[in-house]
């Protein structure tokens, strides 16, 4: 597939907001739409979440991840959406040019008349919540763990401990018991559980698997590899109780404490991000600050279900196509002029056509070469005149001027650029 | 079994550059280092400071290799190709009393030899660093600090010194000296014994227990001072430059510093711990920094971090706490260095080109070889070229074209450039030490998987031997599907 | 005689821990009075089923893995038999979304289906 050097519409990232975006971005008109997805597929975090749960709400059917994002693939395929797979954007300017990499790819540079931002969100880490210890192999995120167990097809460790009791962390528990490790228990800090009580009865209560309120990590253990984890217990404003330390012995501390929207790029395009949030300000149509770069989906905001980011992204690449169309119609109404045989340049470099249903346009032109005799100034299109003006001599300390009549309008609509060009006559 | 003229203890800055300048001599040099790749130890995890060299006492050899050492990075990181910054640094004054202190530090400059130091007033400071404490009361500039990249100037000066003909054998532990009529003839190690003529002793925090396998200086010890860190988004906040508090008697204190890569560090704070592999960072440590470093800069949150860890310094016991640097009388054959610890990183070069005029004056000939070559080739960095020169780069090899560590831009090309250099990184931890790979916002979330892929396909080894930092710290356990076979073995 | 015990009704999203009074193996009521949430209770006592899904290996294709479900709910105490059968199963890319990947799983009636498309690795 080869890229072209400008689309209607660009979807950063191939997830269910991106591919919702994408998918109506072309039903609404716009000609041409690309995808630019880092990694070899489409489908985003779906491809991992192997479990049911999603589609509830826009299919009314209960889908897998995989399921639920095979069909927006498979649509978005059937509409002509393009995709640049396994690359990965470097910068998006407010301009919307784009500069993306892969390795079959290369650098592209891509223009893009309008984008839409859905790159989705990245997990918190150990050291944003600063847990003290050492620094072994076995400490991940739920999501990566996720991503080895369900994708890769590699189980991290035997012994498990789960800090959060999001849905993610729960998910994860019971995913790994039914691979045959063994998780001691999920802390969670808050004296509440942060998930659904249904993934509490599904994925800790039916497989035995501790749930401990109002805990937290006190430190990691353990110098190659992790050994053990220290649980303790908070009061109401998170400080550890004095004396209620436990070690929990495993080889895995698995974090799920929350996501972040990856708004990286979205900053170097100029985009104002919402510090409650973590993601663009975006207003109705989900455009951002920036003219013609709308964001969908969980790079906004931390969504609950996937159903609501496939409804975003719907509505932002409807309106991303819109932008577009305008767009396009704006690049339209203006034909270049190309600087032709002995002449230096030609101001103004462009001319808006609808100007000729009004009054004549006046161009400005120098030679490269004096001519010491009579020349023709011509205007043409495709090798036919459109203006012919005599002078006596052309030399290139003086200026000379040339009037397009409005007579000329039919000709110029239809025209893709206009040659001025200075000849011996 | 292999004889070397030189065997040197230790693969952190001080053993490489040391191998590094004397590979430019006609000897057989083995470098040896007990864990997976070089620049494991204090090397690794330290302030990245060039000192000025206005800390150390007066008279001492910490003030000698400070000052000598500082002026030789200039040279080396041309020569070997590492990022470094000789961009001064400052020893703030917080309030009106604390500046008596800096009048003391510009007089013991001065006495150690620091050129170009002057005192300069609160408003310059604040105009210099718009983040400071608006308490300022001024602070000591000295022009001749920097930072540099502490990792690559190891790495860097392994690799040159590897290109020169040295053998660097990693995974490989010393255990005793083999010593013949008061003489070191050998070496033994986990693999096996090595002979030798001279040993260098830059084996960092286990530097006593080294020399006194040879019973040389046995009320010499070693205490680990562990001292932590918190790593800065620099996308949250940007610092410019290296910020000294004044010091106090626990040592130089807790600064706010820029580093080659673009984080802020903070950190160190000084505490004694009971063993040599204690590396964790605590609660309370982390603490102290924080409100140490907040003393320069307010506005500093907790929330901007993105990575924490920790050092061991190594807390000699000699008079002042100062380096030992010499060639004991007895046994014959050992270049001795303990007690290595802050202003060590400044001082390598100077230690290493100390230790080649001990070599001389004690009759050691050294002929230079005509074709040393000091220099080694810096390896591009995909995220800093501008545009056409990462088009030419792809364009090259188009495994450039692949970003494996999003936050960090790094490619797929540069990781193979790195498993395949002189000195391989063979580890997680090596490549993110020369990439930096894996250390911005998601921490390696992204590219951990990517990495372990690309390693096991490389080193043809399968996935559950990858490993973070050498055996014992491998990521993967095993297949997914493998739980009844692991079962049955 | 009758009895009372609590069951977590997993439902629909609200999560309602049931008040249940029970005679022998029959549900009398359910507190809060759902309907829905008096036939989980029922099912719960009776004969629990889960709705599982999994993967199994699968060669040739792009990925190492094929994530898999159940097509219906599963008896819940032959979940980890299931799954240590389906460590077995290796299918062959390609392989069709929808597909039944293991049928009649352990005579439950329970088919096992492919939950995506698996291309083959090219």
């Amino acid at each position: 597939m080869s890229i072209k050097s400008i689309y209607d519409v660009v979807v950063i990232g191939g997830g269910p907001g991106g591919l919702a975006a994408a998918i109506a971005a072309k039903k609404s008109g716009a000609e041409d739409v690309l995808v630019i997805e880092r990694d070899r597929e489409l489908g985003g975090i779906l491809q991992q979440c192997i479990h049911n749960g999603f589609g509830l709400e826009i299919f009314r059917e209960d889908l897998t991840g995989p399921t639920y994002a095979q069909r927006y693939i498979t649509e978005a395929q059937a509409s002509g959406v393009e995709a640049l797979l396994d690359t990965m954007v470097l910068d998006i300017t407010p301009q919307r040019r784009i500069f993306a990499t892969g390795k079959s790819s290369q650098l592209v540079d891509i223009q893009a008349r309008s984008i839409v931002l859905s790159m989705g969100c990245r997990e918190r880490t150990r050291s944003q919540i600063r847990i003290p210890g050492t620094r072994p192999a076995g400490v991940f995120t739920a999501g990566t763990a996720q991503r080895w167990v369900n994708v890769e097809g590699f189980v991290p460790g035997s012994r498990y401990v789960v800090l959060g009791s999001g849905d993610i962390g729960m998910i994860m528990a019971r995913r790994l018991t039914l691979e045959g490790a063994k998780v001691e228990g999920v802390l969670e800090v808050m004296p509440y559980l942060t998930g659904l009580t249904r993934n509490y009865v599904q994925c800790l209560l039916d497989f035995d698997v501790p749930l401990h309120l109002s805990h937290t990590v006190k430190r990691i253990i353990g110098n190659k590899r992790v050994e053990a984890i220290e649980s303790v217990q908070v009061d109401e404003k998170w400080n550890p109780i004095a004396g209620s330390e436990t070690i929990i012995p495993c080889d895995t501390l698995l974090l799920s404490v929350g996501l972040i929207p990856e708004n990286e790029l979205s900053k170097k395009a100029g985009v104002l991000i919402d510090p409650i949030t973590g993601g663009p300000y975006v207003d109705d149509r989900l455009e951002t600050n920036v003219p013609g770069i709308f964001a969908a989906g969980n790079v906004v905001h931390v969504y609950d279900l996937v159903d609501w980011v496939s409804e975003a992204g719907q509505q932002a690449g409807t309106n991303a196509a819109k932008f577009a169309i305008q767009q396009r119609r704006r690049e339209d109404r203006h034909v270049p002029l190309k600087a032709g045989e002995n002449v230096r340049y030609v101001v103004p470099q462009t001319i808006d056509r609808e100007t000729l249903s009004e009054s004549n346009v006046r161009l400005q032109l120098r030679v490269r070469q004096p001519i010491e005799s009579p020349v023709w100034v011509e205007v043409s299109h495709n090798g036919h005149l459109v203006k012919r003006k005599g002078e006596p001599y052309a030399r290139p300390g003086e200026i000379i001027t040339l009037e397009i009549p409005i007579a000329a309008y039919d000709v110029v609509q239809t025209a893709g650029q206009l040659m001025v060009s200075v000849v011996k006559r | 079994m292999k004889t070397y003229d030189v065997i040197i203890i230790g693969g952190g800055v001080v053993g490489c550059m040391t191998a590094r300048f004397l590979s430019r001599y006609t000897l057989d040099i083995l470098l040896i280092e007990k864990e997976a790749d070089v620049c494991c130890g204090a090397s690794s995890a330290n302030s990245a400071i060039v000192h000025a060299g206005y800390d150390p006492q007066p008279g001492t050899l910490k003030a000698a290799m400070n000052v000598l050492g500082n002026s030789k990075w200039d040279t080396l990181s041309g020569e070997l190709g590492f990022g470094y910054d000789r961009r001064g640094d400052y020893v703030v004054a917080i309030g009106a009393e604390e500046l008596a202190a800096l009048d003391r530090l510009i007089e013991q400059g001065r006495r150690n030899g620091v050129p170009g130091m002057h005192i300069i007033l609160a408003d310059e400071v604040r105009s210099r660093e718009p983040n400071i404490n608006p308490q300022v009361s001024g602070a000591l500039w000295a022009p001749t600090g920097g930072i540099c990249d502490p990792f690559m100037a190891t790495v860097a000066a392994a690799e040159n010194a590897v290109q020169n003909g040295v053998t660097v054998l990693l995974e490989t532990c010393f255990e005793d000296f083999v010593i013949q009529s008061g003489r070191i003839v050998g070496v033994q190690t986990n693999r096996g014994l090595f002979g030798c003529r001279w040993v260098v002793n830059a084996a960092g925090l286990f530097a006593d227990e080294v020399m006194h396998k040879a019973g040389v200086r046995p009320e010499f010890s070693i205490t680990p001072r562990r001292g932590e860190y918190a790593v800065l988004d620099r996308a949250e906040i940007q610092i410019n430059n290296v910020l000294f508090p004044t010091p106090t008697d626990k040592g130089k204190g807790i600064l706010v510093t820029t580093t080659t890569h673009g984080n802020a560090i903070i950190g160190p704070n000084s505490n004694f711990v009971e063993v040599k592999s204690d590396k964790s960072v605590t609660g309370d440590g982390l603490q102290e920094i924080w409100s140490g470093a907040q003393k320069l800069v307010p506005d500093l949150k907790a929330s901007h971090t993105i990575a924490i860890f920790a050092g061991l310094r190594a807390r000699g016991n000699a008079p002042n706490g100062d380096f030992i640097i010499e060639i004991p009388t007895q046994p014959k054959g050992l270049v001795n260095l303990g007690g290595i610890e802050s202003p060590g990183l400044t001082s390598a070069p100077a230690i290493a080109t100390r230790v080649v005029e001990l070599l001389r004056d004690a009759g050691e000939k050294l002929v230079e070889k005509t074709d040393w070559d000091p220099i080694r080739p810096p390896r591009p960095r995909f995220r800093s070229l501008p545009r056409d020169e990462q088009m030419k780069l792809i364009r090259s090899n188009p495994r450039f074209g692949r970003v494996i560590c999003r936050c960090e831009t790094v490619t797929e090309g540069e990781i193979l450039a790195e498993i395949y250099a002189p000195i391989p990184a063979r580890t997680y931890d090596a490549i993110k030490r020369r990439t930096w790979l894996g250390t911005g916002r998601c921490q390696g979330s992204f590219d951990m998987p990517r990495i372990i892929a690309l390693l096991a396909q490389e080193l043809d080894l399968p996935m559950d031997q990858i490993t973070k930092k050498g055996s014992g710290s491998e990521f993967i356990l095993r297949p997914t599907k493998d739980v009844e076979a692991l079962h049955e073995h | 005689m009758v009895e009372n015990t609590k069951i977590i009704c997993i439902t629909c999203p609200k999560g309602c821990t049931l008040e249940v009074s029970l005679d022998g193996q029959t549900v009398l009521a359910v507190k809060p009075n759902c309907k829905r949430g008096h036939e989980y209770a029922q099912r719960e006592i009776t004969d629990p089923r889960r709705m599982v899904a999994t993967t199994v290996k699968v060669k040739q294709g792009v990925h190492r893995l094929l994530p898999v479900y159940t097509s219906a709910p599963f008896p819940k105490g032959e979940i980890m038999n299931l799954m240590k059968k389906l460590r077995a199963v290796e299918v062959i890319a390609p392989v069709k979304m929808g597909s039944v990947v293991v049928e009649d799983a352990l005579s439950t009636g329970v088919d096992i289906i492919a939950s995506r498309d698996m291309p083959v690795k090219s």
